[in-house]
């Protein structure tokens, strides 16, 4: 009687699919890149001549010691800071700013170029909540920009392309278009929404 | 006699190991792949906080790691602040100079102007250390910073 015994698999075929996933994950993983905030620090300058800057062009941001968030004195909620923060930079107290659809209050900043966000922390504040203000702030000034990117791009040929995008494609190789046209376009609202943003110590 | 012999059951035939090699080429290629270069080994905890305005850190310019946070656990001898690390060690805020120092040393003349300096903080630390460091690098005129954190809503960060 012929021995029955279970026919051996082909793993003829094992070495495909194994380069099948191979070919699969790499293409679908991505190595994770650092990202963050960047900030620029200001250089030590001694006997720095006291610049006078007027009050109402300061928009001073104190976090405490327990993470409590003061702006212009007063107790704020963190959800509530980017739009105050645009609201003040958008201000255009002095009516010069053309590009500014503020409420024109002579109380608050001149207009953008002046406008300065002064960011104070304390020691014992924590780091998490120092960066939750700081992605505010930068997200006030990204808005304006935005803003800015969409009326500018439009008339330079960059249809429906927001600043924060128009960066991102500038850095893509992939993109086409003119990139010389697109850095001149992100010059400009990079000069017309300075970011002042000065970190006290 | 044969005929009742009784069936040698001589047990499953052997499986195959031809495929053995592929699995573990399969295995090595994505750990390749998949695994993140650390430059360095911990000895604080690191857990970052998260943001959402943020811009990569792009490779081309130099970049040098400083980690802040509380030694983690093993190293509980440090203390329980925060404390500072470079490299592989535990380090003193007057050592910050220096690193940077060394670590423009390594570079190519022309790019020392684009170092950056990410800074790695545990989100539980506080800002005196972070504030002490930056001045230790307005110092040494290492103005270019980075707070590396993740990529997230904000509003998670505060319990």
């Amino acid at each position: 009687m012929a021995k029955r015994s279970v026919p051996e698999v082909n793993a003829g075929s094992m070495a495909d699919i194994a380069f099948l996933l191979l070919i699969f994950f790499l293409v679908t993983t991505t190595i994770e890149k650092d990202s963050g905030i960047n900030r620029k620090l200001p250089p030590i300058e001694e006997l720095e001549e006291d610049v006078v800057i007027k009050q109402k062009n300061i928009f001073t941001v104190l976090l405490n010691g327990k993470d409590q968030l003061l702006v212009e004195d007063e107790l704020m909620e963190l959800k509530d800071l980017r739009a105050a923060a645009v609201e003040f930079l958008d201000n255009n107290g002095d009516k010069s700013c053309t590009y500014c659809k503020g409420l024109k209050d002579p109380t608050s900043s001149d207009n953008p170029d002046k406008a300065i966000i002064s960011l104070k922390n304390e020691r014992e504040t924590s780091y998490a909540a120092y960066i939750s203000v700081q992605n505010e702030l930068v997200a006030a000034y990204n808005a304006l920009r935005n803003r800015r990117g969409y009326e500018l791009g439009s008339k330079e040929g960059f249809k429906d392309m927001n600043f924060v995008e128009m960066q991102k494609n500038y850095k893509d190789a992939r993109f086409v278009g003119n990139k010389v046209k697109l850095k001149a376009v992100i010059d400009q609202i990079k000069l017309e929404f300075p970011q002042k943003l000065s970190e006290v110590q | 006699m044969s005929k009742f012999k009784k069936k040698k059951d001589g047990g499953t035939p052997p499986i195959s190991t031809a495929s053995l090699p592929d699995i573990v080429f399969m295995l090595l290629f994505f750990f390749m792949v998949a695994t993140v270069m650390r430059e360095n080994s911990l000895k604080i905890q690191n857990a970052l906080p998260v943001a959402n305005q943020v811009e990569k850190l792009d490779k081309k310019n130099p970049v040098s790691y400083i980690y802040m946070g509380k030694p983690s656990s093993g190293y509980e001898k440090f203390g329980t602040e925060a404390r500072l690390q470079l490299n592989d060690q535990f380090a003193n805020l007057n050592e910050v100079g220096a690193f940077i120092s060394a670590e423009r040393a390594a570079l190519r003349e022309e790019l020392i102007p684009f170092l950056t300096v990410a800074l790695k903080v545990d989100r539980d630390a506080n800002m005196g250390i972070v504030g002490d460091v930056k001045q230790e690098l307005r110092k040494v005129n290492a103005l270019k910073i980075n707070y590396t954190t993740g990529v997230g809503d904000v509003m998670t960060n505060i319990k």
